[in-house]
């Protein structure tokens, strides 16, 4: 087990490599200048070499890369050129804020799911399996973006049940969730990102549990008397571990993919900051808010596949 | 049983109770009247992120607007309480200026007295100076990169500050230039004690800014929202703000700015998408338009074929099917026949090139450029470009019944900026640009964009348009110091640049903003600025 865990520890350190590497080049490759969005129209092109100077950003790539890196490992990512704040405390917050979201949305859904799953599962072609199909291919095929400005038109703008936009009355700082008044602004950002990874969890539930019933090994149970919750509950043990895989992958995408979601409620998460730093062309951040999120994939399935070795002992042999 | 009182039968005791909570909810309020007496007017700004506060506000003019004019103040302010005529300057902190007579390259500037930053620091010709160098001066402890970036532009024609006395400056000048003082409105005088405080950090400075303007920094959320609240102690006591609390959130996605005012969790909007109109009209919101000294148009590259050639110039100008334009928006903006609006003093009796697709192939034909082939750059999205995507598609289409044939090349704004301050030779490739400017007073409205010695990198004539009579009405404009002379000095450049069809001139933008029906008070000025202080929010 530790030394699968090693191995698995071991495996992130190019992973990271690899991601801070390609973060760069992307960053360098797309046109444009990164201190444009500070800049008015007539700057000067001295007044832009003035400003790249300050930034650091004159450097050769290599060395702005190696610096960099070298500040990273520390936990420093830099200054934003924005706020003039640093990286590591923005992305830090905000990945609080997206956390929280997205773990209730993949719990929520995996919950869901399971339920959806089995009883699809174990009616297969009758009306409660087309059911519950026709939900997971309802949360496959929706896009996300769509279903939020649906959510907001309907419970916000024609019910004015829920807000429409923000994390809290007066922003994340008074943020709690322990008061309805201030809880409430998560609602709607919370469905809207639960229910695609529903339908994946659901179908994959369903597929893997399906599989498993039709394995000569639940026969033997059936044969030797189980009650048939005992028999699901045997089968449901070993589809586990690839309904805990595709978790992880769904919470990983959560965190690190919710953009347009976190844009349209103005959520103050990792998606809303990437999306700034993108569009003010804020290269410290965006490059500190792209390693903070491909880390936390990177770490998230660590942990899924560690999990998974408990489940299921036979993955730590292979 | 409960669940017959989802009846309507059982409404009018449902009612009944709630006008009894309401009843006593308002007497209860009555008693605590201060803690609910605050106004708060909610803005939802179209700008990514929050706008620099420190005093070089960036996210171009919205930062000016909302942020800068706010906690900030000029020499020369904006006069923005009309509606029905072009904003034009005024005194700000200087109280009067004037040219000295012995030398038409030094300006005397009288400071306004009695005037104190929020933290009681001294307005005098010491801070005046000591600004100048924060924004200019490399060895000044105070200087600040990002304020030079951000600032420098609009003093760039000041060499030199000589204090006089106290309240007295010289502002001595490179070149003779008259329009000095619609150059400096926007370089914000920020409070010398509060930055020598904490010891020139502007990353503290950056916590509790100080200015002289109408509202006082009160706190930031970064990224989510910046709340400022009244000076009651503003020096102009007409522009002491009609509400307790300005906050300022910024929205880029224009569905989600509909949706919070329609929701009620902001008051004023920025910039509806024409779609959304009908929609919060329908809902009570007020929405406005008025127009303003805004160009949607298109810079040519007037130094090489084909737009070398005024005939084809001329023909992409008679193409234009500006009503037609005006309609696909909604009626969100006006048709555009030159850089100013009618309303300014600038704008003459230049020719109107009306839309004639038959003059437009007559002169195509004699040009002999059939298919024209042109390559234009637009941009995606970004400040002033209205809806960029649409508009072009039907520029082009308007182009090519004529006789063009329209390459588009979209890219996202920044690189769309890089291009125009790089200028037309270190980007080869366009024939044209679609980058939207503002024309609020003449240097940066035309001169910039027409005169030889503005030419990129120098300026922003990106078109490297060159014409001795051109630069010679600038030449003179800027040393003519009597204001009706240099106007029609001005307006007969303008007349001159619209002759010549130095830009392909498409519309001018109304300026929509949507505001609860909640606000009373707001004039929306003819500028790329507006003053909030009037508004007061009834219940």
């Amino acid at each position: 087990m530790w030394l699968y865990a090693a191995r698995r520890v071991l495996f992130t350190i190019p992973i990271g490599l690899g991601v801070t590497i390609i973060c760069f080049a992307l960053i360098y490759l797309a046109p444009g200048d990164p201190v444009q969005s500070l800049l008015p129209p007539d700057a000067t092109a001295n007044d832009i070499a003035q400003l790249k100077h300050y930034y650091g950003l004159d450097k050769p790539i290599p060395v702005q890369y190696i610096l960099w890196l070298g500040h990273a490992l520390t936990g420093d990512l830099g200054i934003s050129i924005q706020t003039n704040r640093p990286v590591t405390d923005e992305v830090w917050r905000a990945l609080g804020n997206t956390v929280s979201i997205a773990t209730i949305s993949a719990v929520l859904a995996m919950i869901i799911a399971l339920g959806l799953g089995i009883v699809a599962a174990t009616n297969i072609g009758g009306w409660a399996d087309r059911l519950a199909t026709a939900i997971a291919v309802f949360g496959v095929s929706v896009p996300t973006f769509w279903l939020a400005v649906v959510l907001v038109i309907v419970f916000a703008v024609q019910l004015g049940v829920l807000p429409a936009t923000g994390m809290g009355s007066k922003g994340s700082n008074t943020f709690s969730w322990f008061e309805w008044s201030e809880a409430r602004y998560a609602v709607l950002p919370i469905v809207a990102m639960t229910l695609t990874p529903l339908g994946i969890l659901m179908r994959t539930t369903r597929a893997s549990l399906a599989d498993i019933l039709s394995q000569d090994f639940i026969q033997t149970l059936r044969a030797k008397g189980l009650s048939e919750t005992a028999v699901i509950r045997h089968a449901i043990a070993n589809a586990l571990p690839q309904i805990l895989a595709m978790f992880g992958l769904q919470l990983g995408y959560l965190i690190g993919g919710s953009i347009l979601i976190e844009t349209i409620f103005t959520w103050p998460g990792t998606g809303f900051l990437l999306n700034k730093a993108i569009l003010t062309r804020d290269i410290p951040l965006l490059q500190g808010t792209i390693l903070v999120l491909a880390m936390a994939f990177v770490g998230i399935n660590l942990i899924v596949d560690l999990i998974q070795t408990l489940v299921d002992p036979r993955i730590k042999r292979i | 049983m409960q669940s017959n009182c989802w009846r309507s039968s059982c409404w009018p005791r449902v009612r009944s109770v709630a006008t009894s909570l309401a009843l006593g909810l308002a007497l209860l309020g009555a008693a605590v009247p201060a803690a609910s007496a605050e106004t708060q007017v909610r803005v939802a700004m179209t700008a990514a992120d929050i706008p620099d506060w420190t005093g070089a506000p960036d996210q171009g003019y919205e930062g000016y607007r909302f942020v800068g004019f706010s906690l900030y103040d000029s020499l020369v302010l904006w006069d923005l309480s009309r509606s029905d005529v072009a904003a034009d300057i005024k005194p700000g902190l200087a109280e009067s200026w004037s040219i000295d007579p012995n030398d038409h390259k030094r300006w005397i500037f009288k400071l306004r007295q009695g005037v104190k930053f929020h933290d009681g620091c001294a307005w005098n010709a010491d801070a005046l100076i000591w600004n100048y160098r924060r924004t200019m001066d490399t060895t000044a402890p105070q200087y600040n990169p990002r304020h030079h970036a951000g600032q420098s532009w609009l003093i760039v024609n000041i060499a030199k500050i000589e204090k006089i006395d106290d309240y007295t400056v010289a502002l001595i000048t490179p070149i003779v230039d008259s329009l000095l003082p619609y150059e400096v409105p926007g370089w914000f005088q920020i409070s010398p004690c509060a930055v020598e405080k904490v010891h020139n950090d502007y990353a503290e400075y950056a916590k509790a800014p100080m200015g002289t303007g109408p509202y006082k920094f009160d706190k930031v959320v970064a990224h989510e929202r910046l709340e400022l609240v009244k000076n009651p102690d503003y020096w102009d006591k007409s522009r002491v703000p009609k509400h307790d609390r300005l906050v300022l959130l910024p929205m880029p996605e224009a569905s989600t700015r509909a949706a919070a005012l329609l929701a009620g969790q902001v008051d004023f909007v920025e910039a509806p998408s024409p779609d959304t109109i009908p929609k919060l009209k329908s809902a009570g919101m007020n929405i406005i338009t008025v127009p303003y000294p805004h160009n949607w148009d298109y810079q040519v590259r007037a130094d090489r074929p084909p737009f070398s050639d005024i005939r084809v110039r001329r023909a992409a100008n008679y193409a234009m099917n500006r009503a037609e334009m005006v309609e696909m928006l909604q009626g969100v903006a006006t048709e555009g026949y030159g850089k100013f609006i009618e309303s300014q003093p600038y704008y003459g009796n230049p020719v109107k090139y009306t839309y004639n697709p038959d003059k437009a192939k007559a002169l195509l034909k004699e040009a002999g450029c059939l298919p024209c082939k042109i390559t234009v750059g637009i941009s995606t999205s970004g400040s002033g470009q209205m809806q960029p995507l649409p508009m072009n598609e039907l520029v082009k289409e308007q182009l090519e019944a004529v006789g063009f044939e329209v390459t588009i090349d979209p890219i996202d704004w920044n690189s769309l900026v890089d291009v125009y301050i790089g200028g037309a030779k270190k980007y080869p490739k366009y024939d044209a640009i679609n980058v939207s400017l503002s024309s609020i007073e003449p240097l940066q409205g035309i001169m910039k964009s027409s005169m030889t010695r503005y030419q990129t990198p120098n300026g922003f004539n990106w078109g490297l348009y060159s014409n001795p009579e051109v630069d010679a009405l600038g030449e003179a404009a800027l040393a003519e110091f009597d204001t009706p002379k240099r106007n029609a000095i001005i307006a007969k450049m303008h007349e001159k640049l619209v002759d010549e069809a130095y830009e392909v001139f498409i519309v001018h933008d109304l300026n929509p903003r949507a505001l609860s029906p909640k606000l009373k008070g707001f004039v929306q000025a003819q500028s790329w600025f507006q003053d909030l202080t009037p508004i007061s929010v009834s219940p």
